[in-house]
């Protein structure tokens, strides 16, 4: 089943939900809406064979509405094609829910994606952060956090 | 009456045999192990955000700090996926591409005798240690031949290669892979049939196909449980189509399965050199971009338009499209891949990295939940896990 053949049967079953379909470099995305993801990826494991989460994160549009967006990536072991989900997250309720019960793997990725970018997963079985320490503040990759850490000075160059 | 507590302990970050830094809290029921919580981030450098602040050539470095024990796929995921981004696929040479693969294989070489080497002595067998770590060492000094360093090779470039292959190597490594196979018959006849390898590791760590997807868990891992999944196969990178191996597949579920399909892997990575250094022909290692790669250092040191070219790229990169994309490859853990975002700046404006051992990581509870707790120390090294690619 080819890729395009995958979208339309989603679209198909879906319909509002699917938001935008786009290509680039041969890759597709799928944008759905936040709150149908787990019925969406459940569909896609179930009925359309990706049955592998290659991986999941998400991205820091800091300045944009919607600032956030969840990346998911699908991979079917049997037809080796990829399929690319995204669904936005809005700030004020930045929470979406979590598809661990979809795949496993899901389980380590969201919550590195809590730990780092400070989504919450609706029914996560483990919320707890995975790489920073129990009692760190902040979450470091978002855009509007420091490289160089929150209480020190931006570098400056040599010369000063 | 007896006391039926269970007793938790800490297994980790210090013990030898957790392969640097994991922690796992145990929870044992006598000797039986009824929860194992893995604990990781001690090594956490924070690499996906440091490469949101350099350009796309200064993140190169960063990522041989990954997996360092297979830095060459690290590179050769990274540099894959910029070129995707750029739309170079198409235009990298020949002799880069064939390059690529000589030196992919040679580093999954390398890998599984640090996996081997490692595993057998967790296990008691110190000699397969020693023999393992000689055979290293050639590889250690065809990377030190050809990038100046030792582990974090830094050799490839978005577009090719930082430099050709110096004088001869082509001959060493032939001679070294063709030396090889006899010595991985040396370990298999130390391990293979030996009764304590084969009561420790029949048997142990066992995972099913199907939680084996489910948890994500990829490479010689998942082929030790049945699936015949490899990407250089079935998504061929680098002209991979080209080459002739077989992917090896075993059906145990257990540590024996994956040891053999490891073993069977050195024997196909040989195999693939053979072939790589045949089809070496002379040629050029740079794509013809020159927005995107640096120029031929001899035109730096001697022309000023060729110091003017390599100052722009250094201070000011290259800028992709907009765009994002996703390129995956079989790292010797397993499938590592490099998800970019691009907002038209030097700078990627996410980069994601999929790490194979963190997710392999990830299946450990469901393999060692019920089993002894010496069989976790087989374990860890059957996963073969880098806390370097595991906590970034």
């Amino acid at each position: 089943m080819s890729v395009q053949v995958a979208v339309d049967k989603l679209k198909a079953k879906f319909g509002e939900t699917v938001l935008a379909v786009s290509e680039f470099r041969g890759e597709t995305t799928v944008v759905v809406k936040k709150e149908e993801i787990v019925a969406v990826c459940t569909f896609l494991k179930l009925e359309l064979g990706f049955n592998f989460l290659t991986d999941l994160c998400s991205i820091d549009y800091l300045g944009q509405a919607p600032r956030f967006m969840m990346v998911y990536q699908l991979y079917n072991i049997g037809t080796h094609r990829r399929l690319r989900i995204k669904a936005a997250v809005e700030e004020s309720d930045a929470r979406i829910d979590t598809v661990s019960g979809v795949w496993a793997t899901a389980n380590w990725l969201e919550r590195e994606c809590y730990d780092l970018m400070g989504i919450v997963f609706n029914n996560h079985p483990d919320p707890r952060r995975i790489l920073m320490p129990d009692d760190w503040v902040g979450h470091p990759l978002r855009k509007d956090y420091p490289v160089q850490g929150p209480d020190r000075e931006p570098y400056q160059g040599r010369l000063q | 009456m007896a006391n039926f507590e269970t007793m938790t302990i800490n297994m980790g970050p210090q013990h030898p045999s957790t392969h640097g830094v994991l922690r796992l809290v145990l929870e044992l029921d006598g000797e039986t192990v009824v929860k194992a919580t893995p604990h990781i981030g001690f090594l956490h450098r924070g690499i996906e955000k440091l490469s949101e602040h350099r350009t796309y050539h200064q993140i190169l470095p960063l990522t041989d700090r990954l997996d360092y024990l297979a830095p060459m796929h690290n590179n050769l995921g990274y540099v894959l996926a910029v070129e995707k981004l750029l739309g170079l696929t198409d235009a990298i040479p020949e002799r880069a591409q064939v390059v690529r693969v000589l030196l992919a294989e040679l580093t999954r070489l390398k890998s599984h005798l640090v996996w081997l080497a490692c595993h057998a002595l967790d296990i008691g067998a110190m000699t397969v240690f020693i023999y393992c770590f000689r055979e290293r060492e050639h590889i250690m000094n065809f990377y030190e031949k050809l990038s100046g360093a030792r582990m974090t090779s830094n050799y490839f470039r978005v577009g090719g290669l930082s430099a050709d292959l110096p004088d001869g190597i082509e001959q060493e490594i032939r001679q070294f892979v063709n030396d090889m196979p006899g010595h991985i018959e040396t370990y298999e006849g130390l391990l293979t049939g030996n009764i304590i390898w084969q009561k420790r590791i029949q048997g142990n760590g066992i995972i099913s196909a199907e939680d084996a997807i489910d948890l994500g868990v990829t490479g010689p891992s998942l082929r030790g449980s049945g699936v015949d999944w490899d990407l250089r196969r079935d998504e061929p990178y680098s002209g991979y189509e080209n080459y002739d191996f077989e992917v090896a597949v075993a059906d145990g579920c257990d540590t024996w399965a994956r040891y053999h399909v490891r073993l069977k892997e050195m024997r196909e990575s040989c195999k693939i050199i053979h072939q790589a250094l045949d089809k070496l022909k002379p040629g050029p290692i740079l794509a013809d971009a020159p927005k995107v790669c640096l120029p031929p250092k001899k035109d730096v040191v001697n022309t000023i338009e060729g110091l003017i070219h390599h100052f722009k790229i250094i201070t000011e990169g290259f800028k992709p499209e907009p765009g994002e994309v996703y390129v995956g490859v079989e790292n010797p853990k397993g499938e590592v891949g490099f998800y970019l975002v691009s907002d038209g700046s030097p700078c990627p404006y996410r980069m994601k990295i999929r790490p194979a051992s963190f997710i392999n990581l990830q299946a450990l509870p469901k393999m060692v939940e019920g089993s002894l707790i010496a069989d976790v120390v087989a374990v860890i090294g059957t996963l073969d896990i880098v806390l370097g690619e595991i906590d970034r």
